[in-house]
């Protein structure tokens, strides 16, 4: 509960503020020197304002309840004994499903190292958790299409489980 | 609202319903903090778009395309897995990039070695990587990630 008050406070980004204040007047300057960038620029940014205003409440709505319903515990529960093949596509699907940046997964994955979960599905959870994220999926469909982030994901999947085996193998001869 | 978005929003109403039935309370919580981050991250996503936008208007198609284009070989993607690298921009913001930059002349390859370094190779966070799983671990799976990104992009390249 205090945690959650310290982060009301928080919640507007003073320095933020200062900086998109100091960009528009810096944009608005350009525009004006050189009005022949202006229909571009102004252009490119209403077109990815758009396409993002229709999917960032869903988005944010989607991580919300991720990090509700997904807690650490449950992450080191269900990857703390594993191993094998079924280690590392479990480390997958638990990597896919949390939300926050990669500073957040480090330590989880220092306790799931500590728990005794093999190297193999402590990479693959890093892996997912940096480039497979559900709801950063959803922004990659909307974006870049079906087509793109199905083949990026599958490839991605697949040589994952590629270094999770290596990374396993060099750090386990020693 | 295109198919995707529409999509998505009805995936995300699904999810929304499912939450509120197995727990009300959780669900709750859980809408309240999306709504905190949405207002957290809506200056950085502005910042983002109007950089993006001053990018793309001062920076010629033929520029973009000379530099990670088609046929800009070898040099193109090393540039962009460097600063892929590098970077340290939320990862919702890097698709929106990669899709002016695919429009504009940007090749498929570099696009997603852009994306895969972004996500999964931190430099800045490369001491607190060091720090929890070992000096040993974090080169490995950085310079791992190097090669598969690099790898993942000219396949993407290939099949798209």
């Amino acid at each position: 509960m205090i945690k959650e008050k310290s982060n009301k406070i928080k919640i507007i980004n003073i320095k933020e503020l200062v900086i998109l204040f100091i960009l528009i007047l810096i944009t608005a300057t350009l525009l004006i020197v050189f009005p022949e960038h202006k229909q571009k620029v102004i252009k490119s940014s209403l077109d990815i304002f758009y396409e993002m205003i229709t999917i960032l409440p869903g988005v944010m709505i989607l991580m919300g309840l991720f990090s509700v319903f997904v807690s650490k515990e449950m992450i080191v529960k269900y990857l703390g004994k594993s191993a094998g093949i079924k280690a590392i596509l479990l480390g997958i699907f638990m990597g896919a499903l949390p939300t926050g940046p990669m500073y957040v997964a480090f330590p989880i994955a220092s306790t799931l190292r500590k728990k005794g979960a093999s190297i193999s599905s402590i990479v693959s959870f890093l892996s997912a958790w940096a480039c497979i994220k559900i709801p950063q999926e959803i922004v990659e469909l909307q974006f870049l299409g079906f087509k793109f982030m199905i083949a990026r994901l599958s490839l991605t999947i697949i040589f994952v489980v590629i270094i999770a085996y290596l990374i396993e193998h060099f750090i386990e001869k020693q | 609202m295109s198919n995707n978005a529409l999509f998505i929003n009805l995936l995300v109403v699904i999810c929304l319903i499912i939450a509120f039935i197995k727990d009300k309370e959780k669900a709750k919580k859980s809408l309240i903090k999306a709504g905190i981050s949405f207002v957290k991250i809506f200056p950085t996503i502005i910042i983002i778009i109007i950089f993006i936008g001053l990018f793309m208007g001062f920076i010629s198609q033929e520029m973009i395309s000379k530099i990670i284009g088609e046929n800009s070989g070898p040099f193109g993607i090393l540039i962009v897995s460097v600063f892929g690298s590098v970077l340290h921009i939320p990862s919702l913001i890097s698709f929106p990039l990669s899709a002016s930059l695919l429009r504009n002349g940007a090749s498929i390859t570099s696009v997603a070695v852009f994306i895969t370094t972004l996500t999964m190779i931190g430099i800045v966070t490369l001491p607190l990587e060091i720090k929890e799983l070992g000096k040993k671990f974090t080169i490995l799976r950085n310079l791992l990630s190097f090669i598969i990104a690099i790898i993942i992009g000219i396949l993407m390249g290939m099949i798209l």
